[in-house]
């Protein structure tokens, strides 16, 4: 039975399939975290986010993150869906999904998907304002 | 030895490419490689910090560079 679920795409990123993946009858709970492109940086007004990525080595990153979670937590099941290309305000470009016997486990599986992916994951986003765009974290 | 370099992020647009090939010296540490990079690129200095990888995995300043390594630049991350 496979137990992570990786996925890097320039199509729509789709919850129903990261819902579906960590379905399994011994769990008494879902979580999942759901990323969103915000219209605000800092009190200016963001018009989209470019996402780009090192593919391969993000994969194995995300791989990596889930394996961690799997082990550190007690979980069944974990999906980690990310997005890349031009987003708009209200798109999704992360979904992180996890299954658990019991709830507690579930949260924390996600949390820690989340924190570690912002952390490690080769992929970055460039915000475009009315007025130019900036590489985010990119700058002292 | 010939190796090959990826650029991302803001580190593509300051070096004005996304990949490139470089010829250096055999056993070099990615210390020393960091060095060469930026006395060719000075510009690189501009980023607030940036990690490598080699062969698609993060590297740590002592490991030695290989031929036909691929280094990949990569400024701080800003995914999910």
């Amino acid at each position: 039975m496979k137990r992570t679920s990786i996925k890097i795409t320039s199509e729509k990123l789709d919850l129903q399939a990261c819902y579906r993946f960590v379905e399994d009858d011994a769990c008494g709970g879902i979580t999942a975290f759901i990323g969103t492109v915000r219209n605000d940086t800092q009190g200016k007004e963001v018009h989209q986010l470019d996402f780009s990525t090192y593919k391969p080595m993000a994969i194995k990153e995300m791989q990596k993150i889930a394996d961690t979670a799997l082990a550190k937590f007690d979980i069944k099941k974990i999906a980690i869906h990310h997005a890349e290309g031009m987003l708009q305000i209200r798109d999704i470009p992360v979904i992180i999904t996890a299954s658990a016997k019991h709830r507690k486990a579930a949260f924390e599986a996600c949390e820690f998907a989340i924190d570690t992916l912002k952390e490690t994951v080769p992929i970055w986003k460039k915000e475009y304002f009315s007025d130019g765009e900036v590489w985010v974290n990119a700058h002292p | 030895m010939i190796i090959k370099i990826l650029f991302f992020g803001i580190t593509a647009d300051l070096v004005h490419t996304t990949h490139l090939t470089l010829d250096i010296d055999k056993d070099v540490k990615v210390a020393s490689f960091k060095a060469v990079l930026e006395s060719k690129y000075p510009q690189l200095k501009n980023v607030n910090s940036y990690a490598i990888a080699v062969n698609e995995a993060y590297a740590s300043d002592d490991l030695i560079l290989k031929e036909n390594d691929t280094v990949a630049i990569i400024p701080p991350v800003s995914g999910g």
